[in-house]
């Protein structure tokens, strides 16, 4: 039967046909296609390494930046605890400054009214030697006040009457 | 908008082959022997013939015939039709070479010349390699120019193919060696594929029973024979011709040895066959369906339309199970291809 028998003739064309088609398309059709089939898996192989690799990064980089918050928050309280102490420290040192100075000034104050009062006292006692001694002129009917003798005995008497009453002074 | 010029298109085409399908059946109703004769039609339709015969129109194609008394003869198939000659060459109807050129000599008997024609499968098989070269120029002017985008359409589905056979089948199977066969085995798949296609469109340029012939599928299972044997190494022979069995089965009466060249035979043989087979089979079973329309014509107007319907359902899903064959056949080829190149690297 003609159906199972191989023809010579067609086999020839088929021969060239398919031949001169393996040619022209291992020349020039498929290794283009196949190098660009390969290449544009590559590129899409790299494309999602850059894009892990930049998440990656992304991650880091968030890593980082909360971190620097941290730090920076951290720093923040630590200048805010700082300061505070500080002006603790200075309202504690002006209120001891405060008080020093006053009583400082107290003491002079009271220094100043103790030399008052000795001022006092001391002119006190000169008008009682004086009125003393006019008294005691008085009584004499003599004038005493330039008798450098009388006057020295009464400034003795005050004395003596001052050391009898001791705690005055 | 496309949609509808498809079916206009359609249309047009199915109104045309009514045409022509009822004018060939006044034809042959005309000739003394209205009988339809199935088995004759079929194996027209199935074989190869001088020209083409598209409906009522004769495509002439070259025969290129060189005779015993030598020098070349080349005229168009239109001189053979209706019995005709051409310088000294017709058609055989009976015999040996029925259907074939013949030359008839002084004694008149008839002899077979050398045939170079362009017969309808050779013409075939011409379309199948400018179509294959139509649909890959386009993939590749595409990577020359924009190599680093995906294509699309058309384009795209060839690469997804192409990149199918070359990824998944080649790189695993051949490692280093895939860049080295991809050419011959994707040539060899995309042509059986674009061949078993053609062959399933019924009218020109298509129809033509290419890759259920077996001088297509010998050449081809040729060319595979060719690259896996001259491709193989020493260790390839040595598995052949002193492979690691006992000694007994190789030296007094070389068995082994035997049974491997005997291997290396049987495979593209059976590739050859497997193609073969499977191609003229699709063909066959739709043929007959569409047959037993014309020979159930007989028992009436009814027994013919239930018939038809019957027919032309199995037909269609034939016809979808061929467009899945087509593939399938393709792939096995190039896939067992594949193997045998493969089996020389271990």
């Amino acid at each position: 039967m003609e159906l199972f028998q191989a023809d010579f003739g067609l086999m020839f064309w088929m021969l060239v046909v398919f031949l001169l088609l393996l040619g022209i398309l291992a020349k020039y059709a498929w290794p283009v296609i196949l190098r660009g089939i390969e290449q544009r898996a590559e590129l899409i192989d790299r494309g999602v390494e850059y894009a892990e690799e930049a998440r990656g990064k992304l991650e880091s980089a968030r890593e980082e930046v909360r971190e620097m918050l941290d730090d920076a928050h951290r720093r923040q309280l630590e200048l805010l605890r700082d300061a505070e102490r500080m002006k603790q420290d200075m309202m504690e040192e002006a209120r001891r400054d405060a008080a020093e100075e006053a009583k400082r000034q107290m003491e002079a104050v009271r220094r100043a009214i103790e030399r008052e009062k000795q001022e006092a006292r001391r002119e006190m006692r000169h008008e009682v030697e004086r009125l003393a001694l006019d008294i005691a002129g008085k009584v004499l009917r003599t004038d005493l006040s330039g008798d450098a003798g009388q006057a020295e005995l009464v400034h003795r008497m005050m004395d003596e009457l001052e050391d009898k009453e001791g705690g005055l002074r | 908008m496309k949609n509808r010029g498809f079916y206009r298109v359609t249309m047009l085409w199915m109104a045309f082959l009514a045409v022509s399908c009822s004018g060939k059946a006044e034809r042959e109703g005309g000739e003394e022997s209205a009988r339809f004769e199935p088995k004759k039609v079929i194996f027209e339709h199935l074989g190869d013939e001088y020209g083409w015969n598209v409906g009522h129109a004769h495509i002439p194609l070259p025969v290129i015939v060189r005779g015993e008394r030598g020098g070349w003869h080349l005229f168009s198939s239109a001189r053979l039709l209706n019995d005709g000659a051409w310088e000294g060459f017709r058609l055989s109807h009976e015999g040996k070479y029925a259907g074939k050129v013949v030359e008839v000599t002084a004694d008149g008997t008839e002899y077979r010349p050398w045939d170079f024609s362009v017969t309808k499968n050779a013409f075939a098989l011409m379309i199948c390699a400018v179509v294959l070269c139509a649909l890959l120029f386009p993939l590749v002017r595409w990577y020359r120019r924009k190599p680093l985008t995906a294509p699309r359409r058309l384009r795209g589905m060839l690469e997804a193919v192409v990149e199918m056979l070359y990824r998944v089948v080649l790189v695993p199977m051949l490692g280093k060696d895939a860049r080295r066969y991809a050419p011959y085995l994707l040539t060899l798949f995309f042509f059986i594929l674009v061949a078993n296609l053609m062959g399933l469109m019924v009218v020109f340029p298509g129809g033509a029973n290419l890759t259920g012939n077996l001088s297509v599928t010998l050449v081809l299972a040729l060319c595979t024979f060719v690259v896996v044997n001259f491709s193989g190494n020493r260790r390839y022979w040595k598995e052949v011709f002193w492979p690691d069995v006992p000694t007994w089965l190789k030296v007094p009466v070389p068995m082994m040895p035997v049974i491997e060249v005997f291997g290396i035979l049987t495979k593209p043989v059976a590739l050859m066959i497997r193609l073969f087979a499977n191609m003229l089979g699709g063909h066959l079973i739709t043929l007959v369906l569409v047959s037993l329309i014309f020979i159930m014509s007989a028992w009436g107007a009814a027994v013919a339309g239930g018939t038809a319907a019957v027919a032309v359902l199995f037909a269609v899903f034939m016809g979808l199970i061929d467009l899945l064959i087509c593939f399938i056949q393709a792939y096995v080829f190039f896939m067992l291809s594949t193997i045998f190149i493969s089996q020389l690297k271990q």
